[in-house]
């Protein structure tokens, strides 16, 4: 009897107390907006697209960002400078069929495109969820610092003549005999 | 057959090729990059790499090259044996040293052959840690772009350019590890198939400029299987189009026609459908105002409704699908209809297509020609007009070659030492032309002679070969030895063949090469034990001159006979399709017969100056905006799909010009027209076979025109409309406007750009390929149309004109000839304006200096145009090129006086530069 008692009643007793303490927890919700929640650095929020550390534009639109989107929610299209820099001549992501995988920052080769932990982006008009290059594009290097691709490959641009990228001997002087 | 064991697997194969190709034909993955199916094998990029065993007690085997390596009888080779994957590892990461790590900035990346063998020989870092080796680029000219550090140095791109294409003017430079791949200077690659290059390189050192200037990775672009409409030829093309243009078109493999190679037209000419002269708005104009209305397309098809009623005459055109030369035919009526052809070309059509039904004759294919031993080519500048013929007609000049090698027991696959053993033999190439041509390195003959001369000899040639064949005794001392000299090496020929074409417009000329076929069959007939097949082709100039030359077998008059109604000025109203006809009649003709103020209704892509003057303009769809149906020079006919729909209001002819019924409007898909074409004329029955049946499962499992990775689909038109459209329906053929859908048996005549997983270059073709080169798995070939007579007919009968004092002929070249590509702005970079050329002595007669200025005058028109004096040239006769600006019919039709013209320095500097671009090798230098 006394067991019956202690099984039923007694843990009756246990919850209500447990649940009578949970009053004086700390609590884990906050006050959003008025409280901002902490986010960390690689929270896959809103996408940007980075600039190098010398200020230029990053992406170089090799179209790898847009084959790995799963919902197929960014189009470019590339555009080249006289000197032979590679760049979008729009960069258009849709928002409102974004799922945040973060697959395009995995494809990027050159750190371009990153995401960020900021998450607010809701808009009254779906319209308003198709953004542009001019929108994406940040004046910083977001993420990764100091990565700059054109430095790396051996494609020419302003500023970099051929054999001028890491690893790379002077061009060769086709008139030369010598080995 | 032979059998070989690859890994302990036996497999039937031929023992005339090597082991690499044997093992691709076997649908087996094994690395590869200097060898090519069309240019056999070298052995100078080690990739192919297989262990052989002497037999099956061996178990040490041998490393060796898959491609030098004969699939001899017994062979036991392993591709997966650690010893030879390892070797091939070796041997990417050797290639991949000084390789620039710059595939997001190259346009070949995602079809890279370099990448697909990269990974799947297995290499991924580079552990070499001394300096990259790097080169400067060239600029190669409006059509290839170079980046020369992307280069492994294979060797592919110089064995096409200059053994199989002929060019000189690029070449392997530097030696060791510094070895460059270009030209001795910068400047414009000459050669007409510079284009195959980007294709044919494995890497992304050579690549397609107009591409590059829009790119679009491979698996972005919306494909569909089409047909070049460059020129007669018929060539197999695969157009890729992003955001509603265009981006670039790449060959796609035909058996019996283009196989691997296009030329530069077909591939560069695209950009003409997004010029600035394409029609886009329909537009009418009421009585002589010289105001237009714009209208929309409805109100376009209805405008052109109200304005056809009573005695409507219809003018169809050789550049427009065989739909709507049908649906115009059917809508004004067959005694209505019209050529829109030259008369010449129209008189020497009916000629071309009564050769066709000759029994005892063959009309070769590409790849017959190529196997052709003796080539007699009259007159026909191939090499501007049917640029894909003359690359056949080089690759037939090595017939000779062959034979050797096959005497010194030597696989053919064996380039390099089949051409050390040919030198410089080649098989008879004879060529008679007014003036010095293209293929002339070549030639084992080349005859500079007027087209009577040509005529002349022609018949003498036909004489001796068969006295029958004209009862000729008074050529000339000259010509006998010369015809006696011909002849005989067309007698002994095993597989002769001539080619000629019409763009002498020369019935005569149809004739006399006619006559040879039938002399040499008549000879043969006698002598020969087996019946040798004997070639006989004319080059097209447009991509449908043979289908309007067949439909107007059953009915049609010419372009005269209808100027003609139009100046008495007795008809209601004329339409004129896709026809550009200041370019077919000379102006004064055309004129008087638009003198008659007929109302004039014009169907076109293209703004032109006749155009300009119609009532009411219609815009038409270009080859890549619709299904069509093109017939080549052999009488084969192809069907192109539509790859993209074209912006509202532009429809395909025939969707103007049928009948719509409203219950039924699926009346006008090209599909019916041509399953009607099939079931009421007989002539054409064969169409029936033309389009893959849509019936059962393939009526619902659609091709995909779009690849499985197309990218950018809720995006592409976010900007206008963020809810994204339905996708276009297709209801007209078996393709989908879709990256969904099965390709249904890999129907190759549906499928436009070939993938096979890990192959995501063109070099996947082999996977669709019954042998590699060989024919395709499944899909249509296109079906031939004509079929030959039972039995033979006798001898044509013709005059050939007197001899006068001045000859004139018409110059056509590959780039600005054909006018729809001539809007292009690459191929524009490349054409040249007017001119005449003539010879030294006639020069030096009339007081004319290199590149000075000459004025032709006839009784209707006087032009000055720049000359060139070249050595190459028929005594008495000059050459004049039109570039479809000067009145060629009243120039070349008239008897045309020459005198010198003054000129300033200026003018001869301006012009020298212009025929710098024309690269005549012969052009003399110095004063006159």
């Amino acid at each position: 009897m006394l067991r019956l008692i202690k099984d039923t009643l007694g843990s009756q007793c246990v919850t209500l107390w447990r649940v009578f303490m949970h009053a004086f927890a700390k609590t884990d919700t906050v006050e959003y907006p008025d409280v901002q929640p902490q986010m960390a650095a690689r929270w896959r929020g809103r996408i940007i697209l980075s600039r190098d550390p010398d200020g230029e534009e990053r992406c170089v639109a090799c179209n790898l960002c847009a084959v790995a989107c799963p919902v197929d929610c960014i189009a470019l299209q590339k555009a080249e400078d006289e000197e032979g820099r590679w760049y979008p001549e729009f960069f258009r992501i849709n928002f409102s069929r974004c799922i945040m995988c973060g697959f395009c920052e995995e494809a990027c080769p050159t750190n371009a495109i990153q995401l960020t932990p900021d998450f607010e982006m809701a808009e009254y008009v779906r319209q308003d969820m198709v953004w542009e290059k001019e929108d994406l594009l940040i004046n910083g290097t977001g993420k990764y610092h100091d990565y700059n691709f054109y430095r790396i490959a051996g494609k020419k641009i302003a500023g970099k003549d051929k054999g001028e990228a890491r690893n790379e001997d002077a061009p060769v002087n086709l008139r030369s005999l010598l080995p | 057959m032979a059998k070989i064991s690859v890994d302990g697997i036996e497999y039937e194969v031929d023992p005339d090729n090597n082991l690499l190709q044997e093992c691709l034909s076997q649908g087996l993955d094994l690395p590869y990059f200097c060898w090519h199916p069309c240019m056999g094998s070298v052995g100078a990029c080690r990739q192919c790499a297989v262990k052989q065993y002497r037999n099956a007690e061996d178990k040490n085997g041998t490393i060796v090259m898959a491609c030098m390596t004969p699939a001899s009888d017994g062979s036991i080779i392993s591709i997966k044996d650690h010893q030879a994957t390892d070797f091939r590892s070796h041997v990417i990461e050797s290639l991949m040293i000084s390789h620039p790590h710059d595939c997001p900035v190259c346009e070949e990346g995602g079809e890279c052959h370099l990448q697909d063998m990269t990974q799947m020989s297995g290499h991924n870092y580079r552990r070499y840690d001394f300096k990259k080796v790097t080169h400067r680029n060239q600029n190669l000219g409006p059509f290839i772009g170079h980046e020369m550090n992307r280069c492994i140095a294979c060797y592919r791109c110089v064995r096409f350019y200059n053994d199989y294409a002929g060019g000189e003017d690029l070449a392997a430079l530097g030696s060791h590890h510094h070895v460059y791949f270009g030209r001795h200077e910068e400047g414009t690659l000459e050669n007409e198939f510079s284009g195959n290059l980007a294709e044919v390189c494995p890497t992304g050192v050579f690549t397609d400029k107009t591409f590059s200037a829009h790119y679009t990775r491979k698996w972005d672009l919306q494909t569909a299987p089409s047909v070049c409409a460059g020129c007669g030829v018929g060539c197999n093309t695969a157009p890729g189009e992003r955001y509603g243009t265009v981006r670039r078109v790449v060959n796609r493999y035909h058996h019996d026609i283009n196989g691997y190679f296009i030329c530069d037209r077909g591939r560069f000419g695209y950009d003409a459908n997004s010029s600035d002269q394409r029609i886009e708005v329909a537009r009418f104009r009421h009585g002589q105002e010289s105001q237009f209305n714009t209208l929309s397309a409805l109100e376009a098809k209805r405008q052109l409704n109200a304005m056809i009623g009573g005695d409507v005459i219809g003018i169809g055109s050789p550049r427009a699908s065989l739909e709507s030369n049908i649906a115009l035919r059917d809508r004004v009526g067959v005694q209505n209809f019209y050529a829109g052809f030259s008369d010449g070309q129209f008189n020497c059509l009916q000629e071309v297509t009564k050769s066709l039904r000759e029994t005892g004759l063959v009309c070769p294919s590409i790849r017959d020609i190529e196997q052709s031993d003796c080539i007699l080519l009259v007159d026909e500048d191939i090499t501007n007009t049917s640029a894909r013929l003359a690359l056949a007609v080089r690759q037939a000049s090595r017939s000779a070659a062959t034979e050797l090698a096959k005497e010194a027991r030597i696989p053919l696959w064996q380039d390099a030492a089949v051409r050390e053993l040919a030198q410089n033999t080649r098989s008879p190439l004879i060529i008679l032309s007014p003036q010095g041509t293209r293929l002339d390195d070549v030639a084992s003959e080349l005859h500079l002679l007027r087209l009577t001369e040509q005529l002349h000899l022609l018949q003498a040639i036909a004489h001796v070969i068969d006295p029958q064949a004209n009862d000729l005794d008074d050529y000339s001392e000259a010509n006998s030895s010369l015809a006696n000299n011909i002849a005989e090496q067309l007698c002994r020929a095993q597989r002769p063949c001539l080619v000629s074409g019409i763009s002498a417009e020369s019935p005569a000329l149809v004739k006399a090469c006619t006559n040879i076929g039938k002399a040499l069959r008549a000879h043969h007939s006698k002598n020969a034990e087996s019946p040798r097949p004997i070639g006989l082709c004319f080059a097209m100039p447009e991509a449908n001159s043979m289908g309007l030359a067949l439909l107007l077998e059953s009915g049609g008059k010419s372009l005269g006979a209808a100027l003609q109604r139009l100046a008495q000025g007795n008809v209601d109203a004329a339409i004129v399709m896709e026809n550009d006809l200041s370019l077919r009649v000379s102006a004064v003709a055309l004129e008087e017969a638009l003198a008659g103020q007929t109302p004039l209704l014009v169907l076109d892509q293209q703004h032109n100056s006749f155009n300009a003057k119609a009532q009411l303009l219609l815009p038409t769809a270009s080859v890549f905006e619709q299904h069509g149906t093109w017939v080549n020079y052999e009488g084969r006919a192809q069907s192109s799909y539509q790859v993209f729909r074209p912006s509202e209001g532009i429809l395909p002819a025939y969707e103007y010009l049928s009948i719509t019924d409203p219950v039924q409007q699926c009346l006008v898909s090209s599909e019916l027209i041509i399953q009607e074409l099939a079931r009421s004329d007989s002539r054409f029955n064969s169409l029936t076979d033309l389009r893959p049946p849509r019936t059962g499962i393939s009526a619902s499992m659609k091709s995909p025109r779009q690849s499985h990775r197309y990218s950018g689909r809720t995006a592409m038109y976010a900007q206008a409309h963020v809810h994204e459209a339905q996708q276009e329906q297709d209801r007209a053929s078996s393709l989908a406007f879709s990256m969904e859908g099965v390709m249904l048996q890999k129907d190759a005549s549906l499928m436009a750009s070939p993938w096979a997983p890990a192959w995501n270059s063109n070099q996947a073709i082999s996977k669709f390929q019954e042998e590699v080169n060989g024919e395709l798995k499944q899909g249509s070939k296109g079906v031939l149309l004509c079929s030959r007579q039972s039995n033979a007919s006798p001898y044509e009968r013709f005059d050939i004109d007197s001899e006068q004092k001045l000859a004139c002929f018409a110059i056509a070249h590959l780039f600005g000839s054909d006018e729809i590509s001539a809007q292009a702005p690459a191929i524009q970079a490349r054409c040249v304006g007017p001119y005449v050329c003539m010879g030294q002595s006639l020069a030096n007669a009339l007081g004319i200096r290199q590149h000075g200025l000459v004025q032709l005058e006839t009784a209707t028109v006087r032009v000055q145009l720049p000359v060139i004096i070249r050595s190459k040239i028929a005594q008495n006769c000059i050459g004049i090129y039109c570039a479809n600006e000067v009145d060629k019919y009243a120039l070349l039709n008239g008897k045309v006086a020459l005198q010198a013209v003054s000129e300033h320095e200026s003018h001869i500097a301006s012009s020298r530069a212009m025929f710098d671009l024309l690269l005549i090798k012969d052009a003399l230098r110095g004063e006159a």
